[in-house]
């Protein structure tokens, strides 16, 4: 497993470059800072109420859409790795048809959310 | 390969409590993908390379995500100190605290491990090393076809569940939420007021 | 396992040239980005520092150092801290994968592989360190506490999110072709018909297409700008960042940007193959790099030529277009796979 090492190597290094970045302009940079300047940029305006406020739902399911469907394409990457290597034509034969009802099952729900209007962006 | 065990357990144990002695619900979200992210590194170094990648890639990277916009932007404000509601859970905690420690004792001493020593890479072509890809694709068309097949359909069912949160949700506030048959009928209704209001004008 | 230290220290050293190699291509990019969109809209550009401009870069660099540094007093301290570095460091820690060559014979060095490190799971990681990336840009909007940076990281995020997957689903055909998930595995897969073997060529056209297409949405690139629409957004998650800060985010998306580049030449242009390779190994990253190139100066290109989209035509084309499209294309390469084409 040594070949993963370098992860922790590059993890490391770019932390520390990063951190010393910031440590760098933070000491060399001028600080002059006044109350005009450290409140929330709105175009110049004073700030109108709080930045923190709810959002639609679409959010929400678009996330929780994500992870469903990339669990699905996670499914397939094994699936793509090793099926051109499968020797048996009969077997090929059935994985292939086994991957197509995996993806048909899925391409049912995805269906189902279009036509539930999920992906319409412009209402609600 | 010993200290990469403890440097990354320590750093799990250390997201973990982070996750509970938080009081703001975003550090104790950050301190779990912390925490995802040297599990992933525990895997690693059991050579479970590809549950390694997918650790960070579904759970880090997507479910984690959702977490962080609830938290986010539902506004949760720093939990209260006192919540009445939920003392009772401690008194629950603590026999499932017990009956963990009782179970990692039971795996650890009482079940009979026997890990298969894992062969040199490079030596055997990868699809028989223990968690590479190539293994869990063969194992996949094989002795699991059927629990990968019925993912799929649980899958299904996950995504028509969240379609259902999204509706009650329409229902509950339908003065800002307007469906597209609401728009249509709007705009039929503004229609048939032109259409009366220019009948009128030519009447006069 | 005992720890091989010469392993170690080969890659140790390797990371440390890589990491200037990427940073000096970062760093021109940005300045060939300003030259090249001075020509497209007819001006100029940088080109008073050094000959042509050519130290732009360095002399930013000293900006960058010497302006204020700002934290907003509503913002969130540690995070906003916290959220250039999470922006920062995902987008670095891809760089060990990029397989710049196969292997050649150095004078004074003898043999070596013209990569950090490759493993069993390369491209999964470099998905891996990508998913990771949205953090930076949620927790820096999240925690700027503006409404403008609130409703970029948002937006951004949601985008992020709905082109991950078209891009993970387009490369499934390319991985069919390849039969590996390792980066120099995937090249060398590639090496038939004279160095030509591209999966671009045999049977992935639609793939590459739309990977190029989430790839540039991924790193929220021209068209697909919009959370740092400046014309509403001001500049969306990093509005209220300033200095090295501000500078570090600019750093992340650049980097996204070439690891996008070099998985699409990876996957899809054959990384380092191309006619004499094999004769002359030190072609390679010649032709690597000259691929990366190219899709940089797309990536430029664009950005001087298209508008930016609507959100809704946005979500919509990505889940109403890509992502359908990417499943069409896995079906048929599975079916191209099945005949063994």
């Amino acid at each position: 497993m040594k070949q993963y090492l370098p992860i922790l190597m590059i993890f490391t290094i770019a932390v520390g470059f990063g951190a010393m970045n910031i440590v760098i302009s933070h000491l060399m940079g001028r600080k002059k800072a006044t109350r005009a300047k450290l409140s929330p940029y709105e175009c110049g305006m004073d700030p109108v109420g709080s930045a923190r406020q709810r959002f639609s739902v679409k959010f929400y399911l678009v996330a929780m859409l994500f992870i469903l469907f990339d669990i699905e394409a996670i499914f397939l990457v094994p699936w793509a790795v090793v099926f051109r290597g499968l020797s048996e034509s009969l077997s090929k034969m059935f994985v292939f048809f086994e991957m197509m009802i995996f993806i048909g099952v899925l391409l049912v729900g995805y269906i189902y959310a279009w036509k539930k209007g999920l992906f319409e962006w412009n209402r609600g | 390969m010993e200290i990469l065990f403890i440097l990354f357990a320590a750093i799990a144990v250390a997201g973990a409590l982070n996750v509970i002695l938080q009081r703001n619900p975003i550090y104790s979200a950050i301190g779990l993908i912390v925490t995802l992210c040297a599990l992933a590194g525990l895997f690693l170094t059991l050579a479970a390379q590809f549950i390694a990648a997918i650790q960070i890639i579904v759970y880090a990277g997507a479910i984690m995500v959702l977490f962080v916009f609830v938290i986010m932007l539902l506004n949760i404000r720093e939990e209260e100190s006192k919540i009445d509601r939920q003392r009772y859970l401690k008194w629950l905690a603590a026999p499932l605290f017990v009956a963990l420690l009782a179970e990692v004792y039971f795996v650890i001493r009482v079940v009979s491990y026997d890990p298969k020593p894992l062969p040199a890479q490079g030596a055997v072509p990868p699809g028989q090393i223990l968690g590479t890809v190539e293994s869990i694709g063969n194992a996949m068309f094989t002795t699991y076809l059927l629990p990968f097949e019925a993912t799929s359909v649980l899958i299904l069912m996950a995504i028509v569940g969240s379609m259902l949160l999204a509706r009650r949700e329409r229902t509950v506030s339908e003065v800002t939420i307007v469906t597209a048959e609401q728009i249509e009928a709007a705009q039929l209704e503004r229609e048939d007021e032109a259409h009366e209001t220019e009948t009128v004008g030519a009447g006069h | 396992m005992s720890i091989d230290v010469g392993f170690l220290l080969e890659a140790l050293i390797k990371i440390v040239v890589v990491f200037h190699i990427v940073l000096i291509i970062l760093a021109y990019t940005v300045y060939a980005e300003r030259r090249v969109l001075a020509v497209i809209q007819n001006r100029l550009g940088p080109n008073r520092v050094g000959p042509q401009g050519l130290l732009q870069p360095f002399a930013d660099l000293l900006k960058f150092i010497f302006k204020e540094e700002l934290v907003p007093l509503a913002a969130n301290k540690w995070l906003y801290l916290l959220a250039p570095l999470v922006a920062l460091v995902p987008a670095f820690m891809t760089m060990i994968v990029y397989p710049f060559g196969g292997t050649v014979n150095l004078p004074w060095v003898g043999e070596i592989d013209l990569v950090v490190t490759h493993f069993n799971v390369g491209l999964l990681y470099v998905f891996a360190m990508t998913s990771l990336g949205v953090y930076g840009i949620v927790i820096a909007g999240w925690a700027s506490n503006s409404k403008y940076s609130l409703l970029g990281g948002l937006r951004s995020s949601a985008q992020m999110v709905s082109y991950e997957l078209a891009l993970s689903l387009s490369v499934i055909g390319a991985l069919l072709q390849a039969g590996s998930l390792d980066l120099v595995e995937i090249v060398r897969a590639q090496g038939g018909f004279f160095g030509l073997g591209w999966h671009i060529f045999w049977f992935q056209p639609l793939g590459f297409f739309i990977f190029l297409i989430s790839a540039i949405a991924e790193t929220n690139r021209i068209p697909f700008d919009l959370p740092e629409a400046e014309t509403e957004l001001v500049a969306g998650f990093h509005t209220e960042y300033s200095a090295m800060k501000f500078a570090l985010f600019f750093l992340g998306e650049y980097a996204n940007m070439l690891t996008a580049s070099v998985l699409a030449t990876v996957l899809f242009l054959g990384g380092w193959q191309g006619p004499f390779v094999d004769q002359f190994p030190l072609l390679g990253p010649v032709y690597f790099l000259g691929k990366v190139f190219f899709f940089i100066f797309l990536y430029i290109w664009l950005r001087g030529t298209l508008p930016r989209f609507r959100y809704d035509q946005l979500m919509n084309f990505g889940w109403k277009f890509l992502l359908p499209a990417a499943l069409f294309n896995i079906v048929l390469s599975a079916i191209v796979a099945l005949f063994a084409l």
